[in-house]
């Protein structure tokens, strides 16, 4: 059973106000919060020191116009790093962009670049891809730091142990002219995962467990640190898969506690520190775990065995169920009118037509092994389009030398180039009204893969199992 | 940023739950780089399905009446700026997306929360075409004919909205040395977050 213990009895209390506890124990989010602390405002805000802010093509223009307008610099361009992911198309990567406004929008971060000194990774280049993938890939992303970026989804890199939360685009400008930002502190979550994931679960199926635990907005107000065997046992995909969804439960926070999977997944990255420098950061970063005896605001403990593989059936992430489940119908009338579906039908069997692997959320390598590992075992299903969208271009290439473009591609699936592409639909890759997608992405909301579009989101394994069998099908019983 | 003291008009009502920024302001037109203008944009999609914020014959209502978990989803600034562009300079709510509602204190939007029974009495309000007052002053929201409601908003993000504070400007002024001295620090406890940086940033 998933159990949201705690969780009630925490949330009545007046816990908005509650200020850390000083000398006492501290979770990882109070040590992280503490060592950034510049200034306290006069109504419990927090003036925040800023170590790293990603830049993309959607949520920098305005940004930079803000600069522009007051005639500002960027306070510290080397706490920059910039790459276009959003509007990117992904074929045809040897050729200008073909929609004009994505060509003038892409151009312009560019520019803006240029002008204002901070490093682009060129479209063209081997270091393209999302901005939430690449960054840890160069060990931009380190544990310990704040790190912001005008994304929401930028909680991901709170899977090695940082401060990372989405802003908006005035945001953005206000760390680039200052490295700093008021933020209200957050009440602490701790969600644990006990025992270990059934074969054909992954941290996909926790991050959509979690969410249908707790609620679209049940994770509001709170950082929430995953903890648990269940979460040690992940890999850094799986932390950052984790972390990534616990917006889509309302909290813009995530954490996992660095530990030794998170050293050596860093450790020789091309922006971590090396030598003396990293032997002295990891020291650092040791003393970041929360202390035994810390106190969380609230806790949630769900068994990590009884996960079955999650899909989402309405139009909220947190419209979430079992594959072998029955769709429910209390107070979701109006998201199964959009999502074509009956209360008290089975999810399973239920025929698709598009399959989009890919995404911040599972775009990564592994799970680019897992789709993959169940592509072998088919064909993709007639009248089924089949898009696998790689992260990045490290993850391209690393896929490539493991002949997993071989094994798509025999299998009928399209093997593209890096970019967030059918996650937001705002490049060429967008589906038409009444489609309906098995997607690994992170949000099923209206018109989000194209306006009227429908989209279930699930795991790599069963996104490929999908695509195979042409229906929603329990990976676990394919045959 | 545009200064908000009082806010006087008719409020639209959307009472659903969980209307994302997606819905707001629909991602395809995030190729735009502006931020003005936005406004025929928003709920773009929901428009073409002939949904109407309501009460309808007001198209300059300057206050949206809306449901839980509102904004949530993605980060995007485009949905306050899309919402100012329709007139909107307050929303009510029971509860609102995390990084929507401090977008929206950035842009001379008013973001306020009040309790679901007080919220479904103001949707009724809207509803019925009623006039309502907003004064950032006193705290106050009231419907023409009743009581005032107080509600709560934190001081500076207050004094921010009364005097249309520029942020950048107030952090430069107040805290540049702060920042400076911060950053003495941590250039000498977490060298490794400055090896790019010249020697004298
Ligand atoms: S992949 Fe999707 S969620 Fe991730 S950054 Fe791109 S658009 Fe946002």
């Amino acid at each position: 059973m998933l159990a949201g213990r705690g969780l009630r009895a925490h949330r009545t209390g007046n816990i908005m106000t509650q200020s850390a506890p000083s000398g006492g124990p501290r979770t990882l989010y109070d040590k992280l919060w503490d060592a950034h602390a510049i200034a306290q405002g006069g109504d419990g805000q927090t003036l925040l020191y800023i170590d790293r802010h990603l830049l993309h093509e959607v949520s920098t223009p305005q940004s930079f116009a803000m600069l522009r307008e007051d005639g500002l610099a960027v306070h510290r361009p080397a706490t920059q790093l910039a790459v276009a992911d959003h509007s990117v198309p992904t074929r045809h990567r040897d050729q200008p962009v073909a929609d004009p406004m994505a060509a003038a929008q892409i151009a312009l971060l560019e520019r803006n670049c240029a002008d204002f000194a901070i490093e682009y990774l060129a479209l063209a280049g081997e270091g393209q891809g999302i901005v939430h993938v690449i960054s840890p890939e160069q060990g931009f992303t380190l544990p310990g730091i704040t790190l912001v970026c005008g994304d929401s989804h930028t909680s991901t890199h709170g899977a090695f142990g940082a401060l990372a939360f989405g802003v908006g685009a005035s945001e953005c400008g206000i760390v680039m002219a200052t490295q700093a930002l008021w933020q209200e502190r957050a009440r602490r979550m701790r969600v644990t995962f006990t025992g270990a994931l059934s074969p054909g679960v992954s941290a996909k199926d926790m991050a959509l467990a979690f969410i249908g635990t707790v609620g679209a907005a049940g994770a509001a107000g709170y950082a929430v640190e995953f903890a648990g065997e269940a979460v040690r046992a992940l890999s850094m995909e799986g932390r950052m898969t984790l972390c990534n969804m616990v917006i889509e439960a309302g909290s813009r926070t995530g954490l996992v506690a660095p530990d030794e999977t998170t050293f050596a997944y860093l450790h020789g990255r091309p922006r971590a520190p090396q030598g003396p420098a990293w032997d002295a950061a990891v020291t650092y970063w040791r003393t970041l775990p929360s202390d035994a005896d810390a106190v969380f605001d609230a806790e949630v403990t769900i068994d990590a065995s009884e996960i079955a593989p999650q899909i989402t059936y309405g139009t909220s992430p947190g419209q979430v169920m079992r594959v072998d489940g029955i769709v429910p119908g209390a107070g979701v009338a109006k998201a199964l009118a959009y999502m074509g579906l009956a209360a008290g039908a089975q999810i399973a069997g239920l025929a698709i037509d598009h399959v989009f692997i890919g995404s911040c959320t599972n775009g990564r390598i592994e799970d680019l092994r897992a789709a993959a590992a169940v592509a072998r075992r088919g064909q993709v299903a007639p009248g089924v389009r089949a898009l696998v969208v790689p992260g990045s271009m490290a993850v391209k290439r690393q896929a490539e030398a493991e002949g997993l473009d071989a094994v798509f591609f025999a299998a009928g699936f399209e093997w593209r180039e890096p970019g967030c592409s059918l996650c937001v639909a705002m490049n060429d890759d967008r589906l038409p009204a009444g489609a309906r997608c098995a997607s690994t992405s992170n949000r099923n909301f209206e018109g989000r893969q194209g306006p009227g579009a429908r989209t279930h989101l699930m795991s790599p394994a069963m996104a490929a199992a999908a695509a195979l069998a042409g229906r929603i099908v329990d990976v676990r019983t394919l045959a | 940023m545009t200064a908000l003291v009082t806010v006087t008009g008719a409020a639209w009502s959307l009472p659903d739950a969980d209307v994302d920024t997606d819905i707001i302001y629909p991602a395809r037109f995030l190729l735009i780089t502006e931020k003005l203008g936005l406004g025929r944009y928003a709920f773009h999609d929901r428009r073409c399905d002939g949904f109407a914020l309501a009460p309808g014959q007001d198209s300059a209502a300057p206050i949206l009446i809306a449901g839980p978990n509102f904004g949530c989803g993605s980060s995007r600034e485009h949905a306050p700026w899309a919402l100012a562009g329709l007139g909107i300079r307050v929303i009510v709510a029971e509860s609102f997306g995390e990084i929507f509602h401090s977008n929206c204190f950035k842009n001379g939007l008013l973001p306020i929360v009040l309790p679901a029974e007080r919220v479904a009495v103001l949707h009724a309000a809207a509803q019925a075409g009623c006039s309502f007052h907003v004064d950032l002053r006193t705290r106050t929201l009231a419907v023409q004919g009743e009581a005032p409601i107080a509600f709560t908003v934190p001081d500076e993000r207050r004094e921010a909205l009364l005097n249309g504070w520029n942020e950048i400007a107030r952090i430069r002024a107040i805290h540049a040395h702060d920042i400076e001295r911060y950053e003495a620090g941590q250039r000498t406890a977490f060298p490794w977050l400055w090896q790019k940086e010249p020697a004298h940033g």
